[in-house]
């Protein structure tokens, strides 16, 4: 699996995201500066997480603009898979290849710990190593994490399958208790209706090691080499 | 010329950072506060004469970059 990893000024888990996809590959992803504007031809592109620009007027806002996006936006309208985590959501929400916005924590604090989630989606090539309901704990650092889009459309995204994951409580349940910043629904993913584009809030990158508390994240990279080797 | 931007969240979008400066107020005793809707304000200079050109351009510009319209109302101001 041929992936690219775009980094943007204050992206800071892309080192973080190659090793975890070095691990679940066994190849090395490129890192892509923001401001060429050709791709190359891969199997994965991913919007890593950070503080790109630093969060200037909304969180992703400047990145959604930069000159690479063309071609991921046109790359991932071809079909080409698209995962963006965190800052990476934020920009698939902000360049409109995935609906909805991510506005400031309910609570107004950064958020900064191991979250409970619910997988709610299992047939996509990024949830396909999970199973619908399993509970999962993986880290989340977000400032900015509040998924809003309005009902017409959060009820679309459920008649679709198009949510991935909710925020759960340490039980797995999805419940108001678990639902740390105050999602719409509990949303903590989203799929596009093609099932190419996944926005996911929390890091699996981070949660591939044991030693760093977890390994919960794992099977999405793993699952995504299976679809697309 | 100049021109002035106003961004503010949609009614029924919830403004927590809005929230929190009615809490505030009231704490420091201004009971009258029934609610407070926080927003962004943009000046820009512009190398353009023509207003009608100018609104258009900022606009647009609205559009594409400073508002996010699944969240937020903006409104601009024209001024010589």
């Amino acid at each position: 699996m041929k992936s690219a990893i775009i980094v943007f000024p204050g992206s800071n888990r892309e080192r973080d995201m190659a090793l975890a996809l070095q691990a679940a590959s066994g190849q090395t992803p490129l890192l892509v500066w923001h401001k060429q504007d050709t791709l190359p031809a891969v199997d994965l592109i991913v919007l890593p997480g950070g503080f790109s620009h630093g969060d200037y007027l909304r969180a992703g806002a400047m990145a959604a603009r930069a000159p690479i996006m063309a071609a991921v936006i046109a790359k991932a309208n071809a079909g080409t898979p698209v995962l963006g985590v965190c800052n990476g959501f934020q920009i698939l929400t902000e360049c409109g290849l995935l609906p909805g916005a991510l506005m400031r924590n309910a609570g107004l604090k950064f958020i900064c710990r191991h979250v409970d989630l619910s997988v709610e989606h299992d047939n996509s090539m990024f949830t396909r190593s999970y199973a619908n309901g399993q509970h999962l704990r993986i880290p989340a650092a977000h400032n900015d994490g509040n998924y809003f889009a309005d009902e017409a459309t959060l009820d679309r995204l459920e008649g679709n399958g198009q949510i991935a994951f909710r925020y759960a409580d340490p039980s797995g349940t999805v419940s108001a208790a678990g639902n740390i910043n105050g999602s719409q629904r509990n949303i903590a993913g989203v799929l596009n209706p093609q099932g190419n584009i996944l926005g996911f809030m929390p890091h699996p990158e981070n949660a591939v090691d044991p030693r760093l508390g977890g390994t919960d994240g794992a099977a999405l990279f793993s699952g995504l080499v299976e679809a697309l080797a | 010329m100049k021109a002035t931007v106003h961004i503010t969240l949609k009614n029924g979008v919830l403004d927590p950072q809005g929230k929190a400066i009615e809490h505030a107020l009231k704490t420091l005793g201004f009971d009258s506060v029934a609610g407070a809707r926080q927003g962004k304000y943009i000046e820009l200079d512009l190398d353009e004469s023509d207003p009608a050109r100018a609104a258009a351009q900022v606009n647009a510009m609205c559009e594409k970059l400073l508002a996010n319209t699944v969240i937020e109302n903006y409104q601009v101001e024209i001024a010589g």
